[in-house]
């Protein structure tokens, strides 16, 4: 039995960012972290030696390209979005989300050219790794696809406007941070071949 | 029925709409979202699987000490791993080391430890009405749970549990037919594993969150209590190190399941090669190890930051140097990630890179120290209070410094060539992570019991049970020092058929003996615990006059910790026996106005800056008050 209680809060806290957004920005670098980790995995085993050369597929550039427009997309999104304008908001939305899907295939058809060129999953662990990286930003890309379903229903709610933009945010910046983090695996698997 | 009203904080919506909040028994005790709650849980989960842990060591100390023991009692509960002839089965003694190994390290230290203090205090002493986001935090939990649930599960299973150690090393946890324990045990290994770091996270990224953004008012970075800053480094660690083991594990999934070659080459089983090749069982080791050293700091610095406030309060003294604890906090939270190749340096490695990490970690110790030197000098001519908290903080201390000492044996990668994989090791690590975060929690456990529960912990009880722990643990590992440079390897199942081996059969017998006494022990905590929980005297608000925020709070706390406002903070934490003050203790809470009699020069120059303040919160106060 506890007595009622009445819990009024000061007006003023400290507040330096908002939570939730912050803790965005923990959860990217716990992904950083991953690729760090694989990416340092492949130099290291890489500098042992008896180590499978083969050509980067060239949809790589194509794709880096689509991810790129994908965000400048976003951001026009965005920049809508303070205007308050919806049409272009979700015009921008869509078009981003429509080029992410397209990254995602043009992916696939890079797995495909791989496996023509007889670089494959199971073998000498220079191909597994390249699987792997895409792969594995593969399934991040899409949970990023998902989070900005989610906000583009929301803004047929008209929850994301000028004065709201925090969730919309939080989605730009992962959308950003997955298209960097394309650039930089193909950056590295480019200087690392 | 818990009624409270609890005012939003949500930064982005300043007005207050404040919602009725009604509590039924699963919101309350089950998926529940009060940090407070939460914290509880860690805590409970914790002490049952430090029970099962301690258990699985009894079971293969029986057999390390008592080789030639009829085991044949245990067959109720082991069923086919003990024989016909009443002998343990030797693959499940090496299930039965890395389950203790896992659970310990994970679920005990890590989860019972970080889980439970992080979550109740963090909230409580920044001066917050619970965590940035109190689902994150529930979510946290249970995935906690469940891969507590899986990791327990595979205990029975037929083929036993994983067997390669906590560390997992492939090729043998890789392959199928290395042992019975890398079939199915280890598949759910990886799976309980994947669950307890996607909680780790969840928790961190909580724990950061809100220490950075809801403090109260006042409570600045350079008034933090240590033990904030502590769980604070923690989850840093935690944030950058579970996913590296997380890439880790994957590799090794990959390898098990889809048949690739990370770290499988040139393998043979039955004259028959493997199709495995190209892989490197060392870059797992480099991968694991980038993680694992980090880890055992994970589980020893909340344990410290637990110890600089219990031996703060009971010495009735400032912690001395202050910031040097944090700024060696610091230094060890950076150093733990450049030297993980002191586990590696027998493992084929560049022996030049091995010179490079033994200078590495050799740098360590001097944080390390530095924190030692601080409680030694904390405890110095103060009026020392006894109380089971702090003598648990002490006992901490001294096995800092016995198991860290070996430690800087362990560093000189010459000398390692001798000792690794050896006893020495198990008694190192043993002492200084083991059994120093053990006692760091149970000072912990002792010191917040009244906070967490309302009631006081018997004392009497307590001191029995550290007496006969802390002399246990030396019992239990201090001859393994002996053992290891005699050159016992760890994880053997038995060594009778070594010759030099039969000169230690009576250590290994005491030193088994020594682990049941201790564990048994453990059960007048048990009692003590859960007999206090109902039947305990009634704590007072502050029981041990300490200056830390969460003492401000009601008796029974409810969801949202402080009735009205949230008190602002005005000072450090460490204000003990301040000449000129009337206590030996002033809370955090007391202005610097209101103890002109103690106040330093620098701080008497504070108050009138402070007094501005004061009135411009008035001001806003009024303001709150007309709108409701
Ligand atoms: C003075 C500082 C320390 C130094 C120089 C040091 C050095 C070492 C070295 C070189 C090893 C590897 C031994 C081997 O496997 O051959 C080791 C093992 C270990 N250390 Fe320390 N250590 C120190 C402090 C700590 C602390 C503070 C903890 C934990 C809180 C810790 C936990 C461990 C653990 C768990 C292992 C064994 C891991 C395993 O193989 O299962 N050490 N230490
Ligand atoms: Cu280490």
């Amino acid at each position: 039995m506890e007595k009622e209680l009445k819990y009024v809060d000061m007006v003023e806290q400290p507040i330096s960012m908002h939570p939730k957004k912050f803790a965005l920005w923990l959860f990217i670098v716990s992904v950083v972290m991953v690729f760090a980790g694989w990416t340092s995995a492949f130099i290291v085993r890489q500098a042992e030696g008896n180590w499978l050369d083969y050509d980067l597929p060239q949809i790589f550039w194509v794709t880096s390209g689509i991810v790129i427009l994908s965000s400048i997309s976003l951001h026009w999104a965005y920049i809508s979005a303070k205007k308050d304008n919806f049409i272009q908001l979700r015009l921008g939305m869509s078009l981003a989300m429509i080029l992410g899907v397209c990254f995602l295939i043009g992916q696939w058809f890079s797995w495909k050219a791989l496996v023509a060129s007889e670089v494959f999953f199971v073998g000498n662990p220079a191909g597994s790794f390249l699987y792997v990286l895409t792969g594995m930003h593969a399934v991040h890309l899409i949970s990023g696809l998902i989070f900005l379903i989610i906000v583009l229903i929301s803004t047929f709610r008209y929850k994301v406007h000028s004065k709201a933009m925090n969730t919309f945010e939080m989605a730009t910046t992962y959308w950003h941070f997955l298209g960097a983090l394309w650039i930089y695996l193909f950056m590295f698997l480019l200087l690392n071949h | 029925m818990a009624t409270a009203t609890v005012a939003n904080h949500d930064s982005a919506s300043h007005d207050h709409h404040d919602h009725e909040h009604h509590d039924n028994f699963v919101t309350k005790y089950i998926f529940t979202q009060d940090h407070k709650m939460i914290g509880k849980q860690f805590l409970i989960t914790g002490m049952f699987w430090a029970l099962i842990g301690g258990f699985l060591s009894i079971l293969f100390r029986l057999q390390l000490g008592f080789p030639e023991m009829d085991l044949s009692f245990l067959r109720p509960l082991l069923g086919g791993w003990i024989d016909e002839a009443g002998k343990l089965d030797p693959t499940f003694y090496l299930a039965l080391v890395t389950m203790h190994g896992t659970i310990m390290v994970f679920f005990v230290l890590t989860a019972g430890l970080s889980g439970t203090f992080s979550n109740y205090l963090i909230p409580l002493q920044i001066g917050a009405r619970d965590m940035a986001s109190g689902f994150m935090n529930m979510l946290s939990y249970w995935f906690f749970f469940v891969s507590g649930v899986i990791m327990f599960i595979s205990l029975f299973i037929k083929t036993g549990p994983a067997g390669g150690g906590w560390v997992v090393y492939p090729p043998l946890s890789a392959l199928e037919q290395a042992i019975p324990g890398s079939g199915l045990g280890m598949t759910l290994w990886l799976v309980a594993m994947t669950f307890f770091i996607a909680s780790s996270l969840l928790g961190g990224i909580n724990y950061i969150t809100t220490v950075i953004n809801l403090r109260t008012k006042g409570m600045s970075f350079s008034r933090l209590p240590l033990t904030i800053w502590a769980f604070f480094l923690t989850a840093v660690i935690g944030l950058l190190s579970f996913p590296v083991l997380f890439a880790a594990a994957l590799l090794l999934v990959f390898d098990r399941s889809f048949g690739t070659s990370f770290y499988l080459s040139d393998i043979y089983i039955g004259g028959e090669a493997l199709p495995n090749t190209g892989g490197s069982p060392v870059l797992y080791q480099h991968l694991f190890w980038f993680f694992g050293h980090p880890e055992v700091y994970i589980v020893l610095l909340p344990a410290l930051g637990i110890t600089s406030e219990v031996i703060a309060t009971n010495s009735r003294k400032p912690i001395f140097g202050y910031k040097a604890m944090i700024i060696s906090m610091l230094g060890i939270t950076i150093l733990s990630f450049i030297v993980w190749a002191h586990h590696m340096f027998v493992s084929g490695m560049n022996p030049f890179l091995g010179s490079i990490f033994m200078f590495l970690t050799l740098i360590i110790a001097v944080p390390s120290a530095v924190k030692v030197f601080n409680y030694l000098t904390t405890l110095w001519r103060g009026n020392l209070i006894f109380t089971p908290a702090m003598l648990f903080s002490i006992g901490l201390v001294s096995f800092f410094i016995s198991g860290g000492l070996t430690g800087i044996f362990l560093g000189n990668s010459a000398i390692d060539i001798q000792l690794h994989d050896t006893y020495f090791v198990v008694a190192h690590f043993h002492l200084v992570m083991g059994s120093a975060s053990f006692f760091g929690l149970m000072a912990g456990v002792y010191h917040w019991f009244p906070k967490m529960f309302g009631r006081m912990m018997d004392a009497k009880l307590g001191y029995i049970h550290f007496w006969l722990t802390f002399t246990g643990v030396y019992l239990v590992f201090f001859p393994m020092h002996y053992i290891g440079i005699a050159g016992f390897p760890r994880r053997y199942y038995s060594w009778t058929n070594f010759e030099f081996a039969n000169m230690y059969t009576d250590l290994n017998m005491f030193v088994s003996v020594a682990a049941i006494i201790t564990f048994t022990a453990q059960f007048i905590f048990i009692f003590n615990f859960f007999y206090s929980m109902y039947r305990g005297r009634k704590a007072t608000l502050n029981p041990w006059r300490s200056n830390t925020l969460e003492w401000t709070t009601p008796l029974h706390p409810g969801h949202g910790n402080w009735p009205g406002e949230i008190p602002t903070v005005y000072r450090w934490p460490y204000d003990y026996s301040k000449p000129g003050a009337e206590e030996d203790f002033i809370p955090q809470t007391v202005p610097l106005s209101a103890t002109p009699e103690s106040n330093l020069p620098h701080e008497q120059e504070l108050v009138k800056l402070e007094l501005e303040i004061m009135k411009e919160d008035e001001e806003v106060l009024v303001a709150n008050e007309s709108k409701h």
